[in-house]
């Protein structure tokens, strides 16, 4: 059933993957607790809120962006208001960096500092990319154990 | 007719505008044996509580949590209509935020609110919320305890005030 080294090598990554991003700052102690409430009732708990983080994510960053762009004058407060909420959802999956990144962008948008802004704007891109190919990595490392008729260890 | 508490889960109501913390809040309490009712507005959790009807209580909720920062009424707002409603005073709010402001957490916690949670909320914040229900439940067993030991088949009966129980 198992295919030897390869369950064993699937297994070891999937371990290896988030302590990596909690080494690189990547997520914090949040997604470690997130993980733990993950059990056989909701089995994939923690895929689905990092699915409505991405959606989020992304919809934030676009409208920032859009924002960014008008020439007729930068809306501040809707800024402010997008960094606000991403910086709570963030927050709450344990996206370490990303939320970082929110925070010095939030100095940014205070100052109205357009230039400040659209640098601060790539920063959380890149910032958000980093996560979301990390943690697709691990999801996909999961489904390819289960697949394999393997079981997922669980963080305790 | 008297209900032991221990019979059924407690009954939590969670208020948060943002799907994300819904979410969590939600699996934070079910994990910890909770029955959950989660809505993403103070107007909506008023509706679910039955106070728009004649301040009649449509259904039993032991412990209500909501996030601070909502759009159209707050969580500071919401728990002030608890609080002055004659039905639902009685009822633990719990005030969440991820802002981290001393003077809006004595504001809530002197508008009544029996404990403030910073977020992200963990298992070992929904851990202290168990006493706020105990206490609550306690009460309750010895005002019905109280109601039965009143026998009226008059149903005009004078209104109901607390009795010492032994």
């Amino acid at each position: 059933m198992w295919h030897g080294i390869d369950m064993c090598s699937l297994v070891y990554s999937f371990a290896f993957v988030p302590c990596a991003c909690e080494h690189q700052g990547i997520v914090d102690d949040q997604f470690t607790q997130l993980r733990k409430l993950e059990d056989e009732n909701s089995p994939h708990f923690v895929m689905e809120v990092a699915s409505l983080f991405f959606e989020d994510c992304e919809k934030l960053i676009n409208n920032m962006a859009i924002a960014l762009e008008q020439k007729q004058g930068v809306d501040f407060k809707q800024i402010d208001e997008c960094i606000h909420q991403l910086k709570g959802s963030s927050s709450s999956i344990g996206a370490m960096r990303v939320k970082n990144a929110c925070i010095a962008f939030r100095s940014f948008s205070d100052g109205q500092n357009r230039e400040g802004c659209l640098r601060c704007l790539q920063q959380l891109s890149h910032e958000y990319s980093l996560l979301k190919n990390k943690l697709q990595t691990l999801f996909r490392l999961e489904k390819q154990i289960v697949a394999a008729g393997g079981s997922i260890p669980r963080v305790h | 007719m008297v209900m032991a508490a221990s019979e059924t889960k407690f009954h939590v109501l969670a208020v948060d505008d943002t799907l994300i913390d819904r979410k969590l809040i939600e699996k934070l309490l079910k994990t910890s044996s909770y029955q959950v009712t989660a809505v993403d507005s103070g107007t909506k959790a008023l509706e679910f509580l039955g106070l728009n009807n004649n301040d009649h209580q449509d259904v039993e909720v032991n412990l209500i949590i909501t996030d601070y920062c909502m759009p159209g009424m707050t969580g500071y707002d919401l728990l002030r209509k608890i609080k002055e409603s004659s039905s639902f005073k009685d009822i633990p709010v719990v005030i969440m935020s991820s802002d981290n402001i001393p003077s809006r957490i004595n504001r809530c916690l002197e508008g009544g609110a029996e404990e403030f949670f910073l977020k992200p909320v963990q298992l070992s914040d929904v851990n202290k919320l168990r006493p706020h229900l105990m206490k609550r439940t306690q009460t309750n067993v010895n005002k019905r305890k109280a109601m039965d030991e009143i026998v009226s088949p008059d149903r005009t009966r004078a209104r109901y005030n607390e009795l010492e129980v032994n």
